[in-house]
């Protein structure tokens, strides 16, 4: 039996170093004085965390995609909400397809979602590149958002909701009042888990972007091509410190089970 | 006239209906009970006076107007769920202050009414507590005071007390019959328990397969089911299918197979329709003489198959020529297993159902 566990915590251990090695490597390269990226890191230097903030296209693509990231969430929050309420509270004919369409985001590779995007929406309609990108990215997130509250929704007594009309309270009122209280740790986890999937999102913003429009991400695809110096690994360290912060907050707002069962 | 009526009312589910061709009265200030195994339509029924479902079609009429098309949020009926569905994320004093808030009044108003309906249902000291902190019983009070301070009017329970314990829903029925005798409110219930049903109500229909099968006063239906469905779900657990039956004399005479019962006559025929002899297994008698059945009327030759101890009495399984039956008998020496015996059936408690 002890020898079994003693088996057990090492396995454990070599796919935890499998795991977070790379990020552990990544982390400690961004401090390298030199130019170039390398490992172990001759020094210790915060040189090229200084210079994402002088790299006037990181800061730029920053910005796009943050903001495309917040709309992009509140589009798909609008038309996801009424959705995954709809979903969960009534039931009718084609609900089962109709969950499965709004899923299927997740389920077609990201490269085709993205090219088909770019093919209709930027060259069939003609579309602003900034429009596009915006759709795009609302159509990743909606399944994220959908699933997330429509999970949180489960737990929701609806007799709560007819309690609400009972005592005279029309659906507009008991959904503000008394729906929308109870499920609110699920949207923001909702909104959470969203921004990530989009903030970090390559294969459909590498179609949606253009000249003078990028992201983060795409920006820094074009930056790895072209340079070797430390400067993508402190980009690294710094997103995934950001994404930590957010897993930290959603853990805390419904736990990780939430997303696990079902 | 009566205050609440449900005129031709059908519901279809899928094609299938629930309810049709429905009607129900009820007068003011009564307690009608809905009674009857799920699926029967009782629960689809109060939803509908609720306003919840609608019919498709049939009216209903409340008060003298029509409240077919009336929103559930315009009809001032106080309901209370088996769930309870208390606000989680309110305090139990903001969840009894819901309606009150709705209609707009002062606040002082509001909180006069809400801390006297606290006091009626004996919870004077929770109004800060969540529902979550509350016991089962502490919820369904808090669900009834909710229901009760918009001043309804009409209240309706949907099996309101088939979360709690068996002592705690003996309490609360009490409960529930004193508070709505004290405000002398119009109340509809429904729930799959004959006892409850039948301890606090002043009208109880039973229904199946979306029809009422009898609607009466609880101890009518007790004595005298009038079909073969009510004997059977209120306990009626033996019956005799009768080939003859003659009206003439003091009693009404019954024949089949050579055995002769009597059934005692009822004023207004209540008991007395049909050519279905039922009993309960309470009301049988088993005599240790075996006796001529064919001449001696109401009783049948028989061996006992099994006996079980219930506490109070021993219940036998009795084979005879017209049947197995069940009989309950209080005794100190009881029957064995393949003693011979006499089932007899008393006329005054053999009733008649179709």
């Amino acid at each position: 039996m002890k020898e079994g566990n003693r088996a057990l915590s090492l396995y454990t251990l070599l796919v935890f170093i499998f795991l977070l090695g790379p990020l552990a490597i990544i982390s400690v390269t961004s401090f390298e004085p030199g130019t170039i990226l390398k490992f172990p890191p001759e020094g210790f230097s915060l040189r090229w965390y200084k210079n994402i903030f002088e790299v006037s296209m990181f800061m730029e693509t920053f910005k796009t995609s943050v903001i495309v990231s917040m709309l992009g969430n509140l589009l798909a929050l609008l038309l996801g909400v009424p959705a995954a309420y709809a979903l969960s509270r009534f039931s009718f004919r084609g609900r089962d397809t109709l969950n499965a369409l709004f899923l299927s985001p997740v389920l077609i590779p990201g490269i085709v979602l993205g090219f088909t995007l770019l093919r209709y929406l930027i060259v069939v309609y003609g579309l602003p590149i900034y429009a596009g990108l915006l759709i795009g990215h609302t159509v990743i997130m909606l399944p994220f958002i959908i699933r997330v509250i429509a999970s949180s929704l489960a737990n929701f007594d609806f007799a709560v909701e007819e309690a609400a009309q009972s005592l005279g309270a029309g659906r507009l009122y008991t959904f503000y009042k008394i729906v929308l209280p109870n499920i609110r740790s699920g949207i923001m986890a909702a909104i959470l888990i969203a921004f990530l999937e989009s903030f970090n999102n390559v294969d459909i913003s590498v179609f949606m972007t253009g000249p003078g429009v990028s992201t983060l991400p795409i920006q820094m695809l074009t930056y790895v091509q072209n340079y070797f110096d430390p400067t993508i690994a402190a980009i690294s360290v710094i997103l995934m410190v950001l994404t930590a912060a957010l897993m930290f907050i959603i853990e805390r707002l419904m736990g990780f089970a939430y997303f696990t069962k079902r | 006239m009566a205050l609440l009526s449900l005129e031709q009312v059908s519901v279809a589910y899928d094609n299938h209906f629930i309810l049709e061709d429905f009607n129900l009265q009820l007068e003011k200030g009564q307690l009608l009970s809905l009674l009857g195994p799920s699926g029967c339509g009782k629960t689809t029924t109060l939803r509908l006076i609720a306003g919840f479902l609608n019919a498709e079609q049939g009216k209903f009429m409340f008060s003298g107007q029509d409240y077919t098309h009336v929103p559930v949020n315009k009809r001032n009926f106080g309901f209370v769920f088996q769930s309870y569905a208390l606000f989680p994320h309110m305090s139990v004093y903001d969840n009894v202050a819901f309606g009150l808030r709705l209609r707009k009044l002062k606040e002082a108003e509001v909180k006069k009414r809400v801390l006297r309906m606290l006091d009626i249902v004996s919870l004077n000291d929770f109004e800060k507590r969540l529902p979550q902190s509350l016991s089962g019983g502490q919820r369904q009070r808090v669900a009834i005071a909710r229901a009760l301070v918009i001043e309804p009017d009409l209240l309706l329970f949907d099996e309101p007390l088939s979360n709690l314990d068996a002592n705690l829903r003996v309490n609360m029925r009490v409960e529930i019959r004193r508070i709505q005798q004290e405000l002398g409110i119009t109340t509809v219930y429904v729930s799959h328990d004959q006892e409850e049903c039948f301890s606090i109500s002043d009208q109880v229909a039973v229904m199946n397969q979306g029809k009422i099968e009898q609607l009466d006063h609880p101890a009518a239906i007790f004595k005298y089911p009038a079909s073969e469905y009510v004997a059977r779900f209120i306990g009626f657990g033996n019956f005799i299918s009768f080939e003859n039956r003659n009206d003439e004399g003091e009693d009404i005479e019954l024949s089949t197979k050579g055995f002769n019962f009597q059934a005692v006559k009822r004023l207004n025929g209540a008991g007395n329709k049909g050519l279905l002899g039922a009993i309960r297994p309470d009301d049988l008698q088993l005599l240790v003489n075996v006796v001529d059945s064919k001449l001696v009327s109401n009783t049948l030759p028989g061996t006992v198959q099994v006996s079980t101890y219930l506490g109070r009495s021993y219940q036998y399984e009795v084979e005879t020529e017209l049947g197995t039956f069940t009989v309950n008998q209080e005794m100190e020496e009881p029957f064995r297993q393949g003693q011979r015996v006499t089932v007899y059936f008393p006329k005054e408690k053999l009733v008649l159902v179709q």
